[in-house]
C-alpha cells in the first residue's frame, strides 16, 4: 500500500517536473486535454461514425499541441519583439487577400501557401492582443486618450478588413481580443461608458453601411427565426430542436436523430454544441460548459499571477477572448445570439482556429511560466 | 487594479455561463415536449400501405375479378443522366407514346428527384422483355411491381361487374382522402363501384425514417430504429348471384348483337345472368386507355359501354300482355272464360283509323288463355280500353314498372309507365298534356308511351312465377370478411306483393303463358321437346327511329329499322327456379331470336348434367348444319 502510494507520488512529481521544465501548466493542459477528448468522441457521432474525420481531428490536435509547446518555450522578451512584426505580416496578408479578392470578385479569406491553406485573419487573433499589450506595457497606466486612440486603430483596421471579407465571426473575435487587452490595461470607467454609448451610433453605421445583406438577414432571422424556416432561420430552428429534444439526459450517443439524419446543418463544425445537447442532454452540456469555465478560470488565474504588465495583459486578454469564443458559439447555437460563423473552441472540426487557440495557450504558458523562474 | 478587473471579468463570465444554463433549462426541460415532438415530426414520415382489393366471385366461386401483380415503368430523376434522351429512347422502344413525352416530363420534374414516377402502367411480357434487353442503357429507369385488377373472363359480365380505373378528380370528391392515400384504382361502374366500401379494405401505414432531404434511410447512427407499421386490411370478397355458366352461354349466343338478357331466381331476387352486349374488356381501364381505345369505346355506334339491361328503355311489346290480363282480372272487368271475337282489327267509337291485329285474318273467338297463347292484339286492345290508363298504371306499378327495381348497383333507369297524371307532367305543351283513349289502346299491347327495361321485365316475370311474391333484384348474395374469413349471407329483400285479389288469377295467366311454348303458341320451336314446364311470352316492339346525329349507313339502317325482339319466360312452372327477360335490338321476332337464349339458360339451370351435355351437343350439331337458325311461328 505504502509502496504504491509513494510510487504514485513519485510519478506525479516526475510529471510535475517535466511540465515545469517544458514551461507547461498542468491544470490548463488537463482542461484542454479533456475538452479535446470530448471533441473526438462527439465528432465521431457528428460525422455519422466517420473514423477519418476523428483521425484528422486527432492529428490536428497533435500538431497544435506541438505548436503550443514550442511557443511556451519562447522568452517573453522575444514575444514582445515579435509583436509589431507579427501584426505587420498579418495586416499585409489581409491586404493581399483583399486585393486578390477584388480580382477574383468574390469572398476571399484563404491564403494558399501550397502546402497549407490558412486564413490570415487567424493570425490577427493573436497579433492584435499581442500588439495592444506591447503598446501599453511601457506607457503610463491607465492609458491616456491618445493611447486609447492608437490602440483603437490597432484593433479597428484589421477588424474592418476582416468584416469586409466578409467574416463577421472572426472580426468579432479579433475585436474582442483587442478590447479585452484595452480593458485589462486599466481603461478608466468613463471611457468604458463612453465606448458603450459610442456603440449605439457605431451599430447603426455598421448596420447601414458595413454589413452585407446576408449578415443583416441573419440578424433579422435571429430576432424571429420562424420568418424564414427554410432559409437562414433553418439553422437556428433545427439546432434548437436538437438541443430541446435532447432533454435532461439526451437521446444517447449516436442516437440524435437531428444530427444523424442531417437535419442539423454544420453539425461537425459550428453547430456541434447542438449535437452534444441532443445526444448527451442538459447534463452533457453543463459538463462541457464547466470544462470551459475551468480552462477560462485557470487562464485568468495564470494572468493575475503573472509578473509584468505585458504578461498580465496578454495572458488575460487571451483567456477572456477564449471565453468570448465560447459565448458567441454557444449563444448562437442556443438561439441567444445571432448566427455568426464562430466554431466551438477546441471541439468543432477544423484546423486553423485550433492552431491559433493552442498558440494562444502557448503564449499564456510562456508568459506565466516566467513567474516561477523569478520566484525560485 | 489588474486583479480587480480580472475578478470582474470572471464575474461577468459566471453570469454568462449562468444565463446559458438558464437558456438550456428552458430548451431542454421546460420546452422539452415541444422540441421532442418537433424532432419526431422531422424524421418520421408516414407512408400509406394500400390494401388488396376484395375479390369478386360468381355464385359457384368462379373468380370474376382478382388482383394480379403487374409491372410498371418508373423513372427516378436523380439517377437519370439526361431526361430528354431517356424519354426519347423509351419512345423509340415503343414503350411511351411520343405525344405524351412533354406531359410526362412535366410530371417528372414536378416530383422530388428521388421519387419513382410511373411513366407506363401494366407492361405486358413482350414490353418487359423489350425493356429488359436495353435496361443498361437507361439508368434511373426501373420496373416496379404493383397489384393491379384483373378480370380473367374479360368482357364477360362486364356490365354487372363493372370495372376499376384510375381515381379521377371527380372520384376524389366522394372518397375519404386518408383511406385512399395509397390507392390508385377505384370502382367506376357496376358491382365494383356500388360495393366500393366493401371491396376497398382499410389502408395501413408504415413509418419511414427520412433524412433532411426526405430520402428514406434504414438506420439511425448505425442502429435500427423502431418504426411503427400497421398492415392494411384487405377488402372483403363478394359472392355474386351471377352464374358464370349462364352468363357466358347467353353472351356466346348473342355474338355481340345489341341485346340484353336478365335471368333472375324468383325465390330470392338473385340475378343469375345480367347480359348486355356488345361489351368491352374491363382490363383496359386498369392500364390506362390509349386514344384509339377510348374512341372505340365511347364513339362506337354500338355503344358497348351502355348497360342495356339496366338502362336500355324499350317498348315492352306483347310481353306486357300477361300483366294486362292480370289487371283485367284484378279490376273484375273480364273473366278468364269470357270470349272475345277477333276479326283482325279493333275500332274505337268515333275514331276512323282501326287498330290492326298482327294476324291480319284475325284469331276468331278467343278467351284469356288463347289470347295470351296466340298473342291476340284485338283482345288486349279491348281490355285496355275497358280498364283505362290509370287503372293500368296502378296495377302495373305494383310490379315496379315505371319505377326502379332497387337492384344493388347504380344506374338503373325507371322507364315510363304512363298515366293521365304522367302525361300532364311530361309535356310542357298544353296540347300534348291530354291523354286520349287511343293512347290507352296502344299501351294495351305494349306500344305507345309504355316502356320497360329488361331488368324490370325480368323482375315482373319472376313476380308472376311466384304468384305475386317479389324480391328486390340483387347481384351480391354473400360477403366474405377478409379478417375472419367468415362468409356472411345477405338476406333477400322481399318487396310488396304484386296486386292480386284472387289467387286463382295467377294460374289463368300462367296457363296462357304455358300454352305459348306448346303447339300453336308463338315460341313453340325454341322449346320443342323441353323436359320441364315453361311459361313464356314473346314480344315484338317497333324500333326507334334513327337517333339524331347517327351516321346514315344503308346496310345499318335496314338492320336498325327492324323490330326489337323480346321474350319473357320462367320455369319450371310448379316450382320456379329461373325467370328471364331477353331483348334483342332489331332482332325481329322474339320467338326465333330471343327464345332460344332463354331455352339454353333454362337447360343450364334445370337439366341434370348428362342431359345438359346431350342437349348442348345437339345444339352444337344444329349450329354446324345451319349457322343462322331461323324457324319461327311468331305473332
Amino acid at each position: 500500500m505504502e509502496l504504491e502510494t509513494s510510487q504514485t507520488q513519485r510519478t506525479l512529481s516526475w510529471t510535475a517536473r517535466a511540465l515545469s521544465a517544458l514551461q507547461l501548466d498542468g491544470p490548463l493542459l488537463t482542461g484542454i486535454g479533456l475538452i479535446a477528448a470530448v471533441s473526438l468522441v462527439v465528432l465521431y457521432s457528428a460525422s455519422s461514425a466517420n473514423w477519418s474525420v476523428v483521425g484528422s481531428q486527432a492529428i490536428k490536435f497533435a500538431l497544435a499541441l506541438v505548436v503550443m509547446i514550442i511557443i511556451a518555450q519562447l522568452p517573453t522578451r522575444l514575444l514582445m519583439l515579435t509583436a509589431p512584426w507579427l501584426y505587420g505580416v498579418g495586416l499585409s496578408l489581409l491586404l493581399a487577400v483583399m486585393i486578390k479578392g477584388e480580382i477574383t470578385l468574390g469572398a476571399q479569406r484563404w491564403l494558399n501557401l501550397g502546402f497549407v491553406r490558412f486564413q490570415p485573419s487567424e493570425i490577427m487573433k493573436i497579433a492584435v492582443p499581442l500588439l495592444c499589450a506591447w503598446y501599453v506595457h511601457d506607457r503610463p497606466l491607465p492609458p491616456s486618450f491618445l493611447n486609447i486612440f492608437v490602440i483603437a486603430l490597432i484593433i479597428l483596421i484589421p477588424v474592418g478588413i476582416i468584416a469586409e471579407q466578409p467574416d463577421l465571426g472572426t472580426a468579432l473575435l479579433v475585436g474582442a481580443a483587442g478590447a479585452m487587452a484595452l480593458l485589462l490595461s486599466g481603461l478608466q470607467k468613463r471611457y468604458i461608458f463612453g465606448l458603450f454609448s459610442a456603440l449605439i451610433p457605431t451599430t447603426w453605421i455598421a448596420w447601414t453601411y458595413l454589413l452585407h445583406d446576408y449578415q443583416r438577414r441573419r440578424v433579422l432571422t435571429f430576432i424571429d427565426p420562424s420568418n424564414d424556416p427554410l432559409g437562414s432561420g433553418y439553422h437556428i430552428i433545427q439546432s434548437q430542436i436538437a438541443i430541446g429534444s435532447g432533454g435532461i439526459f439526451g437521446k444517447g450517443y449516436l442516437n440524435g436523430s437531428q444530427a444523424q439524419l442531417a437535419y442539423l446543418p454544420e453539425r461537425s463544425t459550428d453547430f456541434i454544441f447542438a449535437v452534444i445537447g441532443e445526444e448527451w442532454g442538459l447534463i452533457g452540456l453543463i459538463t462541457v460548459l464547466f470544462l470551459y469555465l475551468f480552462v477560462i478560470s485557470r487562464c485568468l488565474y495564470l494572468a493575475t499571477s503573472a509578473q509584468d504588465t505585458f504578461a498580465r495583459i496578454i495572458a488575460g486578454s487571451l483567456g477572456l477572448t477564449f471565453a468570448v469564443y465560447v459565448f458567441v458559439n454557444t449563444g448562437m447555437v442556443t438561439g441567444l445570439l445571432p448566427v455568426v460563423g464562430v466554431p466551438l473552441p477546441l471541439i468543432s472540426f477544423g484546423g486553423t482556429s485550433m492552431v491559433t487557440l493552442m498558440a494562444g495557450f502557448g503564449i499564456l504558458m510562456s508568459v506565466s511560466g516566467k513567474r516561477r523562474l523569478v520566484g525560485h | 487594479m489588474f486583479t480587480q478587473r480580472a475578478l470582474v471579468a470572471a464575474g461577468i463570465i459566471s453570469v454568462g455561463i449562468f444565463a446559458l444554463i438558464v437558456r438550456l433549462i428552458w430548451l431542454q426541460v421546460v420546452r422539452y415536449d415541444y422540441f421532442a415532438e418537433q424532432a419526431q415530426g422531422n424524421r418520421v414520415r408516414i407512408e400509406p400501405l394500400p390494401p388488396g382489393r376484395g375479390l369478386i366471385l360468381d355464385r359457384n366461386g368462379v373468380p370474376l375479378a382478382l388482383n394480379a401483380p403487374s409491372y410498371q415503368l418508373e423513372i427516378i430523376r436523380e439517377q437519370v443522366t439526361d431526361l430528354d434522351t431517356t424519354l426519347a429512347g423509351l419512345a423509340a422502344l415503343n414503350l411511351l407514346d411520343r405525344d405524351n413525352i412533354a406531359t410526362l416530363k412535366r410530371d417528372i420534374l414536378h416530383r422530388r428527384s428521388f421519387e419513382g414516377v410511373p411513366v407506363k402502367l401494366s407492361l405486358n411480357e413482350e414490353e418487359l422483355a423489350r425493356f429488359a434487353v436495353r435496361q443498361q442503357d437507361f439508368p434511373g429507369v426501373e420496373i416496379r411491381p404493383r397489384l393491379s385488377r384483373k378480370y380473367p373472363l374479360g368482357a364477360s359480365g362486364v356490365h354487372a361487374l363493372g370495372y376499376v380505373g384510375i381515381i379521377s378528380e371527380a372520384d376524389q370528391k366522394n372518397l375519404d382522402g386518408n383511406e385512399y392515400a395509397g390507392t390508385t384504382l377505384v370502382g367506376k361502374a357496376g358491382v365494383e363501384k356500388s360495393y366500393e366500401l366493401e371491396l376497398h379494405g382499410k389502408t395501413g401505414y408504415q413509418q419511414l425514417l427520412v433524412n433532411a432531404q426526405g430520402r428514406r434511410v434504414e438506420t439511425l447512427g448505425g442502429k435500427k430504429y423502431q418504426l411503427e407499421r400497421k398492415e392494411p386490411t384487405a377488402g372483403n370478397d363478394l359472392f355474386l348471384t351471377i352464374d358464370e355458366r349462364l352468363q357466358s352461354a347467353a353472351e356466346e349466343m348473342l355474338h355481340g348483337e345489341r341485346a340484353a338478357v336478365v335471368a333472375i331466381d324468383p325465390n330470392n331476387g338473385d340475378i343469375l345472368a345480367l347480359v348486355s352486349t356488345p361489351g368491352f374488356d374491363p382490363n383496359l381501364f386498369g392500364r390506362g386507355l390509349s386514344r384509339a381505345q377510348y374512341l372505340s369505346l365511347y364513339e362506337n355506334p354500338e355503344q358497348p359501354m351502355y348497360d342495356r339491361a339496366l338502362k336500355g328503355v324499350y317498348p315492352s311489346g306483347s310481353t306486357i300482355k300477361p300483366f294486362m290480363a292480370m289487371a283485367g282480372l284484378y279490376y273484375n272487368v273480364i273473366a278468364p272464360e269470357d270470349s272475345k271475337f277477333c276479326s283482325g282489327s279493333f275500332h274505337l267509337p268515333g275514331v276512323n283509323r282501326p287498330w290492326l291485329d298482327w294476324e291480319k285474318k284475325g284469331h276468331g273467338s278467343v278467351n284469356m288463355v288463347k289470347a295470351i297463347k296466340t298473342s291476340c292484339d284485338v283482345y288486349f286492345y279491348g281490355l285496355a280500353n275497358t280498364l283505362g290508363i290509370d287503372r293500368i298504371h296502378d296495377y302495373l306499378a305494383s310490379y315496379n314498372f315505371g319505377l326502379p327495381t332497387g337492384i344493388d348497383i347504380e344506374g338503373e333507369k325507371k322507364a315510363t309507365l304512363p298515366s293521365t297524371t304522367w302525361r300532364r307532367q311530361a309535356f310542357k305543351d298544353k296540347a300534348m298534356q291530354t291523354w286520349y283513349p287511343g293512347d290507352t289502346i296502344n299501351v294495351g299491347i305494349g306500344q305507345g308511351f309504355l316502356t320497360v327495361t329488361p331488368l324490370q321485365l325480368a323482375h315482373a316475370t319472376a313476380a308472376i312465377a311466384m304468384h305475386g311474391k317479389r324480391f328486390q333484384p340483387r347481384l351480391v348474395h354473400a360477403i366474405r370478411d377478409s379478417v375472419t374469413t367468415q362468409k356472411r349471407e345477405i338476406a333477400p329483400v322481399a318487396l310488396d306483393d304484386a296486386k292480386s285479389n284472387d289467387p286463382s288469377n295467377w294460374q289463368v295467366v300462367i296457363n296462357g303463358m304455358e300454352e305459348v311454348v306448346k303447339p300453336g303458341g308463338t315460341a313453340v320451336v325454341a322449346f320443342s321437346g323441353v323436359p320441364y314446364t315453361v311459361a313464356a311470352k314473346t314480344g315484338t316492339a317497333q324500333a326507334f327511329s334513327l337517333a339524331k346525329g347517327q351516321k346514315y349507313n344503308a346496310a345499318q339502317l335496314s338492320k336498325r329499322m327492324q323490330d326489337h325482339a323480346l321474350f319473357i319466360a320462367f320455369a319450371p312452372v310448379e316450382q320456379p327456379k329461373i325467370a328471364i327477360a331477353v331483348v334483342v335490338e332489331n332482332g325481329g321476332h322474339g320467338g326465333s331470336t330471343a327464345a332460344p337464349i332463354a331455352r339454353r339458360l333454362f337447360d343450364f339451370m334445370l337439366l341434370p348434367p348428362e342431359q345438359l351435355a346431350q342437349q348442348e351437343a345437339k345444339r352444337a350439331a344444329k349450329l354446324e348444319k345451319e349457322p343462322s337458325t331461323s324457324a319461327a311461328s311468331d305473332e
